[in-house]
């Protein structure tokens, strides 16, 4: 069962870990592996693990494998995407649940991260722009207020420029509308 | 190595233009205005050897159509096409209902130039209106004849014609297999033609904007890893960046003066209108508010600032006078009225209005307040204003695919310019490209 869900992490780390191995220079045997295992699980892991493998990827070798271990499963517990209403940024209950997740793995680590702000396509692409970072900024401040200092969040807002789903309707609108919570390091 | 990626990266985004795949822009006439005038516009006799460099008459043509003002006689339905005025018989274009005949030469000039020379005939009063030429290289040709539909255009509507300008558009083709998507800013003729690819990257463009002489653009690129403001000059390709702030770096808006560039920044918190002096970088703050304000737009005097903020609880245009530093609410009709952009008049503003729940483009009398809707798609933005103020080009969807298309401000006329493949958005009407 340990065995497997290493395996399942491994894969899920070498998602979006072609270019980190691409352009590092320490690149592990494992790392390579990890990459191969991608090929074939890309196909079937979700666009929330996507992202948290690519922090977990960028991770350098010497940061706590098992504090790693701790954010790894909170990614894989919740997700690592939290969804908005329509021209809100108010935190839903679901994301409430995953960013306590996350505050509690993070207040073991001093890992940075980055909040990444989307919106769907409606409305114009400045003011979605600032309503990305609305979102971001809302998810930062409810982990600054729950312990995790400021200065180790970044922000960052791609308004609708970065959408998952490409349709037109609510169906894509409400996977575009989202923050993503990356791991730096 | 990862240095080496990013110096790799970094040439990569400077070999502009070389190379580049530009998307192809195609026209598609949806309607024109009702009683157009008729007009025939007949092959200019090419008096070199070989084959003629262009049909110039297919652009000038092609020109006057897309103005929605004008109905062009057919080539196969002329009875004869002379070139000059002795060749021009009257009957021949009454039978038509014709009612202005334009006809021309195409000269070779020494140096690889190319001269137009030109003639327009009222057929009914069976007088010439006008005659001239432009002249230039050979391989300006279509621009010599966007001047030539320009000078028809003038003489016709008593308005300036805008068709020897440019557009600046964003393209952006999809990555493949989880690949990412590649921003293509670029530069074309006004009819869609030529494109010139100016910047392409694997991180967003967003929001070009002209320098009032057309001599540079400004835009918002990811490159950087988080947003920032770039200026550019065309001719040249050099780049300088010009804000690298913690947050929003967005919307660059040139003042008509050239001088100053309103932009919104968030450094300080919240997304907020900035002044940026460009000879010595200084920026001034111009909204101090906990609402989102952005999408600023100069007035054509440069004395005020027209700009979207929510500091009423929804997005609406607002409007900050320079001198006296007040902030004067502009629209009240709707609950989304947003991006607004002014025409040389001062008076006839263009912008983003949801009307249930679709967005259209708009446009605003500022003297009068009258709002009146001029699009009926679904996800219509980005309104960009020709600089005669006769036309707006926007951006909207359609079977999924972001597509550039244009009406004019007066209703009626509409021409769709989709690309041949990606998507296309955030169209940027130049300024004259010329005095006169």
């Amino acid at each position: 069962m340990k065995h497997l869900s290493h395996i399942c992490k491994l894969a899920a780390i070498a998602l979006s870990a072609t270019l980190v191995v691409a352009c590092s220079s320490s690149s592990t045997q494992e790392d390579q592996e990890a990459a191969a295992a991608a090929a074939a699980a890309a196909a079937a892991a979700k666009a929330a693990q996507d992202m948290a493998a690519e922090s977990a990827a960028a991770e350098s070798a010497s940061a706590a494998d098992a504090q790693r271990e701790q954010l790894m499963e909170t990614a894989e517990a919740y997700g690592n995407v939290f969804y908005f209403a329509y021209d809100s940024s108010t935190l839903t209950p679901e994301a409430i649940t995953a960013l306590d997740a996350y505050i509690a793995a993070l207040k073991t680590t001093n890992a940075f991260i980055r909040l990444e702000g989307h919106t769907d396509e409606r409305g114009t692409r400045d003011y979605n722009l600032a309503l990305g970072e609305r979102r971001a900024n809302t998810v930062r401040d409810y982990m600054a207020l729950n312990g995790i200092p400021a200065s180790r969040i970044e922000s960052i807002s791609y308004g609708e420029e970065r959408p998952v789903a490409y349709g037109t309707g609510e169906v894509s609108w409400a996977q575009n509308r989202r923050v993503v919570l990356v791991v730096v390091n | 190595m990862r240095r080496f990626a990013t110096t790799v990266f970094s040439i990569c985004l400077l070999l502009v233009a070389i190379g580049a795949r530009a998307s192809d822009l195609t026209i598609e006439i949806t309607r024109g205005m009702d009683d157009p005038t008729a007009i025939a516009v007949v092959p200019f006799a090419w008096q070199g050897t070989g084959a003629a460099p262009e049909d110039v008459s297919a652009v000038i043509e092609s020109d006057l159509l897309r103005s929605g003002q004008f109905a062009p006689v057919a080539r196969g339905d002329m009875l004869s096409m002379p070139s000059a005025q002795t060749e021009v018989f009257y009957r021949d274009w009454r039978a038509l209902n014709t009612e202005y005949l334009l006809i021309g030469k195409m000269s070779p000039q020494p140096l690889n130039g190319l001269r137009l020379d030109y003639e327009l005939f009222d057929v009914l009063r069976q007088a010439r209106v006008f005659s001239g030429f432009e002249s230039g290289p050979a391989t300006d040709a279509r621009m010599l004849a966007h001047r030539v539909a320009d000078k028809v255009y003038e003489h016709l509507t008593g308005i300036r014609g805008a068709f020897a300008t440019r557009l600046l558009y964003v393209s952006v083709t999809r990555g493949q297999d989880g690949a990412k998507d590649t921003y293509r800013l670029t530069m074309s003729d006004s009819d869609g033609a030529r494109p010139i690819v100016l910047l392409e990257s694997r991180e967003p463009l967003l929001t070009p904007a002209w320098a009032p002489d057309a001599v540079q653009i400004a835009y918002v690129s990811f490159e950087t890893g988080r947003q920032a403001i770039f200026r550019q000059d065309i001719a040249t390709g050099k780049r300088e960046q010009l804000t690298n702030f913690k947050g929003l770096n967005s919307s660059p808006a040139w003042s008509p003066d050239g001088k100053t560039m309103a932009m919104v920044l968030s450094k300080d918190g919240n997304p907020d209108i900035y002044l940026m002096d460009l000879a010595t970088r200084s920026l001034t703050n111009i909204t101090r508010n906990y609402a989102i304000d952005t999408e600023p737009a100069w007035m054509p005097d440069g004395q005020s600032i027209l700009f979207t903020s929510d500091r009423g609880g929804r997005p609406q245009i607002y409007r900050y006078d320079l001198a006296s530093q007040t902030t004067t609410r502009v629209t009240f009709e709707g609950r989304y009225n947003a991006r607004a952009r002014v025409a040389q008049d001062g008076r006839n503003v263009v912008l983003v209005h949801q009307q249930d729940g679709a967005f259209n483009i708009a446009l605003l009398d500022l003297v009068t307040d009258r709002l009146q809707i001029l699009t009926s798609t679904q996800l219509d933005e980005s309104p960009s204003i020709a600089p005669n103020g006769s036309m707006v080009l926007y951006a909207t969807k359609s079977d999924d695919r972001g597509i550039l298309a244009a009406v004019s401000v007066a209703g009626g006329a509409k021409f769709r310019l989709p690309a041949r493949d990606g998507d296309v958005r955030e169209p940027a009407w130049s300024p004259y490209l010329s005095a006169n």
